[in-house]
């Protein structure tokens, strides 16, 4: 029988003795940024402590706050914490949002990190019998790396194909038969839709389960794409500030995310206050990395909206769990004054086409108003041969977007491919208020 | 008897048209009639052609949505009221027409061809059999 866990003794270890490891490693951590990171060292004499004050987890409140601001500012070396000639790799963010973040590892780190991801891949069934393809980009992104290294820990055959060239991507599926695929949702999805338009089905290929992160998906894309491709898929979750994908991975639950604690501290806080907020509550997921020597990141704001739970597992894990994150504190868009998460939208859109079509939000002001339009490739399915079919979608669609955000959308239908994509993952926001 | 007829969605954006007719024109595809009905975003361009399936394979191949249906061909004399006389024949057979548009194509001299997509292709076909249209099949679009 497969393994359950990769390591069990961690991944179900009782809530006081893993709060007790945090607080060991938290405290040794804390000292380490005070003596290597003069940045933090000097945030932490603003706020009036010093490491004697961090005692256990229960102190942890009392740290300052990490913001990307705080790593744009330090860029490249002011968050390294170990001498350059101690790190063996770096890696990088998209830059969606600014300027680039970049992080350093050690080997030490690079070793936790495939251990986490080991861990993920164990949870979604995988074991050293397995072909692993990893679909994510390779090079800076952390994706391909990531899986990549998780995979070679478990022992699976991988496959490190990169995004791209989907219909030799099928072709290995075929010839080596994969059994596990990794990569965006979009391009899964992706994947499937092609594997259909080669004429072949699920029972031409050997996927048993997929693992997909790096961006925002619906429950509604998960059965989507569990049906084309005829897999189990799960969720994962990371960031390069604090390694990469494997910080939370989904078990067969498929109800949130365990959460990595032995390596990362998860806080919800206030957005807007920055006040620690009680378990079950929604707000902003932070992260304390209490392993990490090289880039090791204390109360880093991530961003993402979600709530955590230790509510018992039927998969045995004790780790406390994180929803899918709901929207990000920064990807929120405010339209004519209405919040607005671009998961949302993806809801709707799941919905009336029962698949996935790329899409791209735009937002521009004209005058003192806000323009809101929502782009949507089109797929055969979606055609008809009149304009009057062509309308009606437009209106259900417009008229469902209504339903669910409060405010009114252009809806505008665009050729397929025509909506640009980076490194796999789809351009979903254009801002064009914020390029003034 | 009816004919096959491809729809492809066309953004309005400079270059599609040109992009949609070079795949056909790429892949040697003759076209027999076409028309484009458009709104204020997009259109739909709607084309009869020698070769149906290799049509869609090239516009597939460069990513263009285009879907196909049976529409009907219809033959009559080039002159005053024959126009009149299918429409005629339709309206008494309560067929409704969604849209119709006229074929480059000339049988023989003196002879227009239109094209006509109706809500109902059976009746339609049968009632101007009956009043003595000639129809036109692929084989006729292909060869003509
Ligand atoms: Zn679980």
């Amino acid at each position: 029988m497969a393994k359950r866990y990769w390591n069990e003794k961690i991944e179900c270890m009782e809530f006081s003795e893993m709060k007790k490891l945090q607080s060991e490693r938290l405290v040794k951590q804390v000292k380490h940024v005070w003596d290597n990171v003069p940045y933090y060292r000097k945030k932490m004499e603003e706020k009036g402590i010093t490491p004697d004050d961090i005692k256990g987890i229960e102190d942890l409140h009392k740290l300052p706050f990490l913001s990307k601001a705080d790593l744009r500012d330090t860029y490249p070396y002011g968050m390294l914490a170990e001498p350059l000639s101690e790190c063996v790799r770096i890696h990088s963010t998209s830059g969606t949002t600014g300027k680039r973040v970049v992080a350093f590892y050690t080997q030490n780190d690079i070793d936790m990190w495939d251990d986490c991801v080991a861990r993920a891949i164990t949870a979604a069934g995988g074991t050293k019998e397995d072909v692993c393809q990893v679909a994510y980009g390779f090079g800076l992104f952390t994706g391909g790396a990531g899986l990549n290294g998780g995979s070679h820990k478990v022992g699976c055959l991988t496959l490190p194909m990169s995004s791209g060239n989907t219909e030799r991507q099928i072709q290995f599926m075929q010839d080596l038969g994969a059994t596990i695929i990794c990569c965006t949702p979009s391009y899964a999805a992706y994947i499937g839709e092609t594997l259909h338009e080669m004429g072949l089905t699920p029972d031409d290929i050997k996927l048993k389960a997929g693992i997909f992160g790096a961006e925002p998906w619906t429950e509604e894309m998960r059965r989507e794409i569990e049906k084309s491709l005829g897999i189990k898929a799960y969720d994962i979750y990371g960031l390069t500030e604090t390694s990469g994908p494997g910080v939370a991975f989904e078990c067969e639950e498929q109800t949130g995310m365990h959460i990595n604690e032995d390596n990362f501290i998860a806080e919800i806080i206030d957005p807007d206050t920055g006040e620690p907020l009680p378990e079950g509550s929604k707000g902003e997921l932070v992260f304390t990395s209490i392993t990490k020597e090289a880039f090791p990141l204390l109360r880093y704001r991530t961003r993402d909206i979600c709530v955590l739970s230790r509510k018992k597992c039927s998969c045995g894990r004790t780790l406390i769990k994180m929803t899918k994150p709901m929207g990000r504190s920064d990807d929120m868009l405010i339209i004519k004054g209405v919040n607005v998460f671009p998961s949302q939208i993806e809801t709707v859109l799941i919905k009336d086409f029962k698949a996935t079509p790329n899409y791209q939000i735009v937002v521009d002001r004209v005058g003192s108003s806000d323009t809101f339009e929502i782009k949507i490739e089109l797929s055969d399915d979606m055609f008809s041969d009149t304009i009057k079919d062509v309308f009606t979608l437009e209106k259900k669609l417009s008229a469902d977007i209504v339903q669910i955000l409060g405010i009114k959308a252009k809806i505008s239908l665009v050729e397929p491919k025509s909506i640009p994509r980076s490194e796999g993952k789809a351009v979903r926001v254009i801002d064009k208020r914020k390029l003034v | 008897m009816t004919v096959k007829q491809l729809s492809v969605f066309v953004e309005n954006r400079p270059g599609r048209l040109c992009a949609v007719t070079e795949a056909l024109a790429d892949a040697g595809i003759n076209i027999r009639a076409v028309s484009i009905a458009d709104t204020t975003d997009f259109g739909i361009m709607r084309i009869i052609v020698n070769d149906t399936d290799k049509a869609v394979t090239a516009l597939k191949e460069r990513g263009f949505i285009a879907s196909a249906a049976n529409v009907i061909a219809v033959s009559a004399d080039d002159k005053p009221g024959s126009m009149a006389a299918i429409m005629k024949t339709l309206y008494n057979e309560n067929i409704s027409v969604e849209y119709m548009y006229a074929a480059f194509l000339n049988p023989e001299k003196g002879i227009a061809c239109l094209i006509l997509r109706v809500d109902n292709n059976e009746s339609a076909v049968e009632a101007l059999e009956k009043s003595g249209c000639k129809l036109l099949s692929e084989s006729d679009i292909a060869a003509v």
